[in-house]
Formats: C-alpha cells, structure tokens, sequence
C-alpha cells in the first residue's frame, strides 16, 4: 500500500458517496480515512464533523436522516466498540445508516491490543442490524461501496463498507 | 450550592413560547414527556426512550443537516453526562441554528430518584464553557426564564441553557414511544415542509 494507493480508493469512495447524496462526513481520524476527509474539507457540498467518540457519529447520521440528509460514519475498527448504545437507535428506529470501518487487528496487526475489537467488528455491527460490505481487494472496492450505499438508500438497511487489513495493510511497529 | 426553586413543569411553555418554530430532539425520560406535553407530541418532535446519552449528537446532524431552521435539543443532566464530548463537537462544528436545553434536576428521576453529578458538585455550566461553547446561560429561579427565552432566539449560536429545578415531577404525557413511526412522522413532515 503506498500514499498514491491510499489516495486512489480514498478518491473513489469519496466520489461515490458524493455521488449517492452523502454529505456529512462524521469521523474520527484514522489512517483509513484520513484521505477521506481531506477530501470532504475541499468540498463544497461536503460537510466532515469531528466527533469525540464514535459513537456520536452514530446519532449525527440518525439526526441527518432525520431532514432527509445522507451521512456517513468513518472509523477505525477499534470504534466500533464505542457505538453498540446509539446503534439501538438506529436499530430500533431503522434509520439506515452508512459506516465506513478502517481495520486493525484482522490481518498482520502486530499491535496485541488491537485483536479483541478488530476480531469482534463483525459480530457487534451484525447484532446490532448492521450489514456488511468487506473490502479484501482493489476488485472488491466499487462494488462493496455500490452495495452499501444502495443498501443505506434505497434499501432502507444500516451498512458498513469494511476496509480489511489484507486491503489497505499492516501498520508496521 | 443554591437550592432549585423552578418546577420543571412550568419551564418549556415559557422558555419557548412558539414550539413550532423548531425541529426538536430530546433525551429519554423527563425530558421528553415535557417537551411531547410542549408539542403535543408535534412531528417536529422526536423524542427518545433509550439510547441515553445520544440527544446533543442527534440534534447536531439535524442543525448542520436543516440549516434553514431553528433546531433545539431538550435533555437532562444525566442523559446530557452520558455524551459530554458531544459539546466539544457541538462547539468545534459550530451550526448556526442549534441551541441545547438542559433540564438539571440533580437526579435519575426516571429510575427512582438517585442524586447524579450535578449533585455533586458538578458544574454544566462550566463543562459547556469549558467545551468551547462561548453562549451559555444558567437559570436558577423563575425571574430569569423570560430573559432565557430571549437568549434562545437573541445570542449567538450554538446555545448552551442549564435550567436548575427542583426533583419534582414531570410532565405525565403518554407520548407515541415507537422509534420507528416517530421518525418517519418527523421526516415526512420535514421533507413536506421544504
């Protein structure tokens, strides 16, 4: 994975969802997305929201839909932790909400401490209604993002475009 | 610390006299009973019954999602402590259009009554400052809740009241409690409305 790469499939997520209606781009700031954001900031329409905890991202998403607004939650696996409580929210009200998860602990970690939530991202987001879209390859790339947005559109359905280790690396320490 | 003198009950119809004119988000519990008997559980209401903590962020991605209305958030301290960070947010996003209420009763009314933070010695009103919200107001008695009204409508926004009342009761409103048909009560009425 090298910085062109990283801007590369940064781009294309970023032109996606732009593309689908989502404006708010609520993060918290993570290797995986951070290009995605740079992005957001130099857009008009785009509008990026630095968050304290991810889990807040869950319920800016939730106040978007709510005016007909699309949002996206950008994160790191470790995050994912962080927002069972809101996720209720948005299960029980179906608001369909669109998450973009950045891996660690999942392929080639050498940091121990991020297993236990990289290893539970799955079992988490798929309790609390999640969908997911996993990204291993540059293949799988447009069409896990076409998936997720017309399954958080049209579809009605909370979903996650999953940025795998094997996709975007190992942080070397 | 002074002692609350405000019955929550006699708050919201004065500190917001023309309900109407916002898109509303509460938290759980009192809160939201105060705010459905406000509104008459309006569909420009959406209150919660779970998810605590959740309030202040909901009703950001509505302000910075409806720029063109007035949006409140009507919570309580418990709820509101649940989610402190997200008057950081609040205050680093900066929407125009957003004012948060906190009704400050010192207790978890809704599960019997136990003393919470601001009990304490916690002080809302700093932690709201201290987040980097610059319009914020405290109320302590009846005298100063006209002057808060012309606060919500009148400072720069976003918009931080702590109301201190007394552990008393709630409004009894049975409001409509299915997350479900409440959003799409609020969102068909907001995409009509535009």
């Amino acid at each position: 994975m090298t910085d062109s790469d990283r801007d590369e499939w940064s781009a294309q997520i970023f032109d996606q969802m732009i593309d689908a209606g989502v404006t708010l781009f609520s993060y918290i700031p993570d290797f995986g997305n951070a290009k995605i954001i740079e992005l957001a900031e130099a857009h008009n329409e785009a509008q990026p929201v630095l968050l304290t905890t991810e889990e807040e991202g869950v319920a800016v998403c939730a106040g978007a839909d709510l005016v007909g607004t699309r949002g996206v939650l950008c994160m790191q696996s470790s995050g994912v932790g962080n927002c069972p409580n809101f996720l209720s929210l948005v299960k029980g009200g179906n608001f369909p909400i669109l998450m973009v998860v950045s891996m660690r602990g999942d392929y080639g970690e050498q940091n121990p401490w991020q297993y236990p939530l990289g290893q539970a991202v799955d079992s988490l987001l798929e309790a609390m209604g999640v969908l997911l879209f996993k990204v291993d390859s540059q293949e799988d790339l447009e069409p896990a993002i076409t998936a997720a947005l017309a399954t958080s559109g049209k579809g009605g359905k909370s979903a996650a475009i999953i940025l795998t280790q094997r996709f975007i690396g190992a942080k070397a320490f | 610390m002074s002692v609350a003198t405000i019955d929550r009950r006699d708050l919201l119809a004065k500190l917001i006299p023309n309900p109407d004119d916002y898109l509303i988000v509460t938290g759980l519990a009192g809160a939201a009973k105060d705010a459905a008997e406000l509104t008459d559980d309006g569909d420009n209401l959406f209150t919660m019954a779970g998810a605590m903590g959740a309030a202040v962020s909901m009703g950001l991605g509505v302000a910075m999602s409806a720029p063109d209305r007035q949006v409140l958030v009507i919570t309580g301290d418990g709820e509101l402590m649940m989610n402190m960070g997200g008057l950081a947010t609040v205050a680093s996003a900066a929407p125009k259009n957003f004012s948060i209420i906190c009704i400050d009763n010192g207790v978890h009314g809704e599960t019997g009554g136990q003393l919470g933070h601001t009990s304490r010695g916690v002080d809302l009103e700093m932690i709201a400052k201290g987040s980097g919200l610059t319009s914020v107001m405290k109320v302590t008695n009846d005298d100063e809740i006209a002057e808060a009204a012309k606060f919500i409508t009148g400072s720069a926004a976003p918009r931080f009241i702590v109301v201190k009342v007394t552990d008393g009761p709630t409004a009894t409103y049975k409001r409509n409690m299915d997350p479900t048909a409440c959003r799409l009560r609020f969102r068909n009425a907001y995409l009509a409305s535009v």
